[in-house]
C-alpha cells in the first residue's frame, strides 16, 4: 500500500451564506488519474482554487506527498510540484508559443533571476521549449503569437505550461471544453499518452463523459459541493445515487460556478 | 479636558467632509472598477463654481449647494459620454491614465479660468460666528454645520444603499456587471449614473469646504490625496470602510495637529503605511491581492 | 532584413546626436540635454508600465530625490559627478524599494494610487524639511567640479556636458535593455500579460515587481541626477505629481510597446513643450488633452504604431 499523493480532508469553501464547497474527503494516488465530475455549480473549479493555492479553504486541510498545504500561495504549491491549467484559456498572449513555454522553464530553472543573459540565447531551455511543444503536436506553431493561435492550439498550449515545471500532479481544468471533437480526441490521447508515461498524477474536470470513460481510473461525482460519490468508471454508473442526480438535475444551473469564479 | 474635547469635534469636522467625498471614489470605483483621479479635481470645480456663484453672481450659499454639484454631475456625465465610453472594456491602466489626463485638463482649466490666486468665500450669514461648547470654548457655528451635513449623508446614503431599489441596482452592478445585465438592468446607465453620482457628491463636498478652506489650484490635489488615504485605510469598494477610514484620517488630522505639530503632515502617511502592512485590504476591505 | 534596416536606422540616430553640438543652433544643445534625461527616466518608467504592467504615478519622488542627492553633494562635498550620479541612482533604488514594499501589495488599482500618495509624501517632505532641503527655494548655488575616474572635462561647458549625459545615458539604456531582454525581463513581460500564471508556475510575482520597480527607482534616480547640474537647482516641484505626469505621457506618446518608444516620446515631449510653452501658458492643458486622446485612439504611441505597420508589412 503506497501513501496517496494527495490527502484531502474535509476540505469546505463557504461565500457568504453560500456554501460552494462541503467537506470533501479525497485521496488521490500516485499516478493515477482521477476525474471529477458534475454539473455546473457543482464546486469543481472552486475545489481546485483550493488545492492549487487560489483560494483559501475556510475548513479542511491539503496534503500533499504527507506535507500541509493548506493556504499556501499559489507559487508555493506550484514549486511543491503541483501544476494547473484553468476553465478560460490563461495563456500569454502577446508572446510567441515558445516563449510561453520559456516563461515557465525560466520558472523552473530559476533563470528567472538572471538580469543579464539575453533570454533569447538560452538554448537549453529553447531546446527544452520545442521538445516539449513537439510532444503536444504543435510545435509547428513555435514561433507564432500565441494571441492568435487557434482555441484548441491554445488549450494545448497551455498544458504545455502547465507540464514545464514537471510537476508531479497534474489538474486540468475542462481541458476538451470548447473544442471540436477532432480537437477534443488529440487532446484525449494526449493525456492518455502522458498518463501512461506514469510520470503524472492527473485530476481531470470534465463534461464529456466520452472523455471521462476513457482517462480516468477513478470518478469523483459532485453535486452541489459534496462529494456524491467516488470510485472506479464502473462503481459510479451504478450508484443509485449519481443516477438519481444526473436524470432529475437541470444542468444548466449556471449561478454556483459564477460565485466560484468571483 | 475642552481643548481635546474641540479637537475630536474638529476630527469629526475634517472626518464627515473626507467621508463625503471619499464615498463618491468609492462607489466609482465599486461600479466602474476604476478609480477616478479626478474626483479631486471635481471636488475642487464644486468650490469654484460656489466662489462663482457666491463672490461673483451674489447668489446665496443655498443656490450655490443646489447649482454647483449639478453642474458638475452634468459635466460628469458629459465626460462620461464623451471620454471614458471607449476604454470601459480595455485594460484597467487605460482608465486609469485617462482619469489622470482629466485630472490635469480640469486643473489647468480651472487655472486659466479662475487664474492661481487664493479665493475666500464667507459662510452664510447664520452659519458665522461662534458657539461656546465644552465651557468657555469657541466653535465655529460653520463647523457645526459641516457636522450636520456629514451625518445627514452618512444617513442617506446607508439608506439609498439598503433600502432602494437604485442603491441595490448599484450593490448588484458592482458584484458583478455581466449578472447585472443578465437582471435587465442597463447598465450603461448605471454607469453614468453613478459617474455622476460620484461627481455631485465631490462637488457637494466642495461647496461646503469653500467657506472653510482656501479656494485655490492645490485644494483638489490635498483632497484626492487624502481621499487615497482614507480608502486605503478603510478598504477599497466598501460604505462602511470609507466612513472608518475618514473617521481614522480626520481623528490623525484632529489630534495629530494638535499633539504632534512637527510630524502631523506626515502622520496620514503614517497610518496609511501601517495599515498597509498589517492590514493590507483595509480595516474593512474585501481581498485585492496582487 | 529589416533588424539590418532597424540597426542602421539606430547607429544614423546616436551618430547624429553625437555631432548634434555642431550642428545644431546653441539653443538646442539644451534641449538636446533634456531630451536625453527625460528619455531615460520616461524609460525607466516604462520597465515598470510597459514592460510589468504597473501604473507609477509617483515617478517623480525617485526622479526628485536622485536630483537632490546629486545637487547636495555638489554643494556640500563637491564631490566629483560620477560618484554623486552613483549615489543618486542608490537613493532612487532604495526610496522605489521602500515605497514598493507597501505598494505591490496589492492590485493595479491600489498601485496607481499609493505611488501618487507616496510620491506627494515625499514632496510634501522636500517642501517642510527646511533645514535639509531648503524649502520650495531648493538647493541652488553649487558648481561642477571634477567628473571622476581621473578624466579631465570642463562640465560648465553645455556642449561637454551635452555628451557626458549622452554617453551615460547610452550606457544606461544599454543596461536597461539588457535587463527588459534577460529572462527576468521575459519573466516582467509574462507578469503584464498574465500576473496569475505566472504565480502558477511557481514564482512569487511581488517580488519581481518590487524588484522591477527597484531597478526602475534606480534608473529615474540616475537621471534626476544628471538634471541637477542641468537646471542648477532641485526643488520641491520636480517632485510633484506633475513631474511623475512627464514619463506617463513620454511612454504614451512615443508607444509603451517598445524599449525605445519612451525615448520618441521624450524627444516629441520636450520640443512640443519648447514650442507651446512659448506661444501659450496653457501647457498642461495641452498635455492633458493629448495624454487623453493618446489613450483613447492611438494607445499604441507613435513610434509602436510605426513599428507595428512596417514590421507586419511583408
Amino acid at each position: 500500500m503506497t501513501d496517496p499523493i494527495l490527502n484531502i480532508h474535509n476540505l469546505t469553501k463557504r461565500f457568504g451564506g453560500n456554501t460552494a464547497v462541503s467537506g470533501i474527503n479525497l485521496q488521490v494516488m500516485p499516478r493515477e488519474t482521477l476525474a471529477i465530475i458534475g454539473p455546473n455549480g457543482a464546486g469543481k473549479t472552486t475545489f481546485y482554487n483550493m488545492v492549487s493555492g487560489r483560494m483559501q479553504p475556510t475548513e479542511g486541510t491539503v496534503e500533499l506527498n504527507g506535507h500541509d498545504i493548506t493556504g499556501l500561495k499559489p507559487h508555493k504549491i506550484s514549486r511543491m510540484g503541483v501544476s494547473r491549467s484553468f476553465q478560460i484559456n490563461n495563456i500569454f498572449p502577446e508572446m510567441t508559443v515558445r516563449q510561453n513555454v520559456e516563461v515557465a522553464l525560466s520558472a523552473f530553472h530559476g533563470y528567472s533571476r538572471k538580469l543579464f543573459n539575453l533570454a533569447s540565447g538560452n538554448r537549453k531551455v529553447q531546446e527544452e521549449a520545442d521538445e516539449l511543444l513537439n510532444r503536444l503536436s504543435i510545435g509547428e506553431l513555435s514561433s507564432q503569437r500565441a494571441g492568435i493561435i487557434s482555441y484548441g492550439d491554445k488549450r494545448l498550449l497551455e498544458i504545455a505550461v502547465v507540464l514545464a515545471t514537471r510537476p508531479k500532479l497534474v489538474l486540468l481544468d475542462e481541458p476538451t471544453a470548447g473544442m471540436t471533437p477532432e480537437e477534443t480526441r488529440r487532446v484525449t490521447k494526449l493525456i492518455r499518452s502522458l498518463a501512461d508515461s506514469g510520470d503524472y498524477t492527473f485530476l481531470i474536470t470534465e463534461h464529456d463523459m466520452g472523455v471521462v470513460f476513457d482517462l480516468a481510473d477513478r470518478i469523483l461525482v459532485m453535486h452541489r459541493g459534496e462529494s456524491l460519490a467516488v470510485g472506479t468508471v464502473e462503481e459510479v454508473k451504478n450508484n443509485p445515487d449519481v443516477k438519481k442526480a444526473y436524470l432529475g438535475e437541470d444542468e444548466d444551473d449556471e449561478d454556483g460556478e459564477k460565485e466560484a469564479a468571483v | 479636558m475642552s481643548g481635546l474635547g474641540a479637537a475630536l469635534l474638529n476630527s469629526l469636522d475634517i472626518g464627515l467632509l473626507l467621508f463625503v467625498i471619499a464615498v463618491g471614489l468609492n462607489i466609482v470605483f465599486g461600479v466602474l472598477n476604476v478609480i477616478n483621479f479626478a474626483h479631486g479635481a471635481l471636488y475642487m470645480l464644486g468650490a469654484y463654481l460656489a466662489f462663482t456663484l457666491m463672490n461673483l453672481l451674489g447668489l446665496s450659499f443655498i443656490v450655490a449647494l443646489i447649482v454647483a454639484p449639478l453642474a458638475v454631475a452634468v459635466l460628469a456625465v458629459i465626460i462620461d459620454r464623451l471620454v471614458l465610453r471607449f476604454i470601459y472594456e480595455r485594460d484597467i491602466a487605460d482608465s486609469l491614465l485617462l482619469t489622470f489626463a482629466l485630472l490635469l485638463i480640469i486643473n489647468e482649466s480651472v487655472r486659466m479660468i479662475w487664474g492661481s490666486g487664493i479665493h475666500t468665500v464667507q459662510p452664510p450669514e447664520l452659519l458665522r460666528g461662534s458657539v461656546g461648547i465644552f465651557g468657555d470654548t469657541l466653535y465655529p457655528v460653520y463647523s457645526l454645520f459641516v457636522i450636520v451635513v456629514g451625518l445627514v449623508l452618512v444617513a442617506a446614503l446607508w439608506f439609498i444603499f439598503n433600502r432602494t431599489r437604485a442603491g441595490k441596482i448599484m450593490r448588484a452592478a458592482a458584484l458583478d456587471r455581466d449578472m447585472a445585465e443578465a437582471l435587465c438592468i442597463n447598465t450603461k446607465l448605471v454607469v453614468t449614473g453613478v459617474f455622476a453620482f460620484g461627481a455631485w457628491l465631490a462637488a457637494l463636498g466642495g461647496v461646503v469646504a469653500a467657506p472653510m478652506r482656501a479656494v485655490d489650484p492645490g485644494m483638489g490635489d490635498k483632497i484626492i490625496i487624502e481621499s487615497f488615504i482614507v480608502v486605503v485605510i478603510g478598504g477599497l469598494g466598501s460604505f462602511p470602510g470609507a466612513l472608518a477610514g475618514a473617521m481614522v484620517l480626520g481623528l490623525i488630522h484632529g489630534l495629530g495637529g494638535r499633539y504632534l505639530p512637527e510630524i502631523n503632515l506626515l502622520l496620514p502617511f503614517i497610518g496609511m503605511a501601517l495599515v498597509l502592512l498589517f492590514k493590507p485590504n483595509g480595516l474593512m476591505g474585501k481581498g485585492a491581492n496582487a | 532584413m529589416k533588424s539590418a534596416i532597424l540597426l542602421g536606422a539606430l547607429v544614423l540616430t546616436v551618430i547624429l546626436l553625437i555631432a548634434l553640438p555642431w550642428v545644431v543652433p546653441y539653443f538646442y544643445i539644451f534641449i538636446g540635454t533634456e531630451i536625453l534625461i527625460m528619455g531615460l527616466f520616461a524609460a525607466s518608467f516604462n520597465l515598470v508600465f510597459g514592460y510589468t504592467g504597473m501604473l507609477s504615478f509617483g515617478h517623480a519622488a525617485f526622479f526628485g530625490i536622485g536630483t537632490y542627492a546629486t545637487a547636495m553633494l555638489l554643494l556640500h562635498l563637491q564631490w566629483p559627478l560620477l560618484a554623486c550620479l552613483l549615489v543618486s541612482m542608490g537613493m532612487g533604488a532604495l526610496l522605489a524599494l521602500v515605497i514598493g514594499f507597501l505598494s505591490v501589495r496589492l492590485n493595479e488599482v491600489y498601485f496607481a494610487m499609493l505611488t501618487l500618495a507616496f510620491g506627494m509624501m515625499v514632496f510634501s517632505i522636500a517642501h517642510m524639511w527646511r533645514s535639509v532641503t531648503n524649502g520650495s527655494d531648493g538647493i541652488a548655488g553649487f558648481t561642477l567640479g571634477a567628473f571622476g575616474l581621473g578624466i579631465d572635462l570642463t562640465l560648465g561647458n553645455p556642449a561637454v556636458y551635452y555628451h557626458v549625459v549622452l554617453a551615460i545615458v547610452i550606457v544606461a539604456s544599454l543596461v536597461l535593455y539588457l535587463i527588459c531582454r534577460s529572462s527576468f525581463g521575459l519573466i516582467l513581460q509574462a507578469i503584464r500579460q498574465n500576473a496569475e500564471r505566472v504565480s502558477f508556475c511557481g514564482l512569487n510575482i511581488r517580488l519581481y515587481r518590487l524588484a522591477a520597480f527597484t531597478i526602475s527607482g534606480a534608473f529615474a534616480g540616475l537621471a534626476g541626477g544628471m538634471m541637477a547640474p542641468f537646471l542648477r537647482v532641485a526643488s520641491p516641484e520636480m517632485m510633484h505629481w506633475s513631474t511623475s505626469a512627464e514619463p506617463v505621457l513620454m511612454s504614451i506618446l512615443g508607444g509603451t510597446g517598445y524599449f525605445l518608444g519612451p525615448y520618441v516620446g521624450s524627444a516629441l515631449f520636450v520640443l512640443l513643450e519648447t514650442w507651446i510653452t512659448s506661444v501659450t501658458q496653457a501647457w498642461m492643458l495641452f498635455l492633458g488633452i493629448v495624454l487623453a486622446l493618446m489613450v483613447m485612439f492611438f494607445r499604441r504611441g507613435i513610434l509602436g504604431t510605426f513599428l507595428d505597420w512596417w514590421l507586419d508589412k511583408k
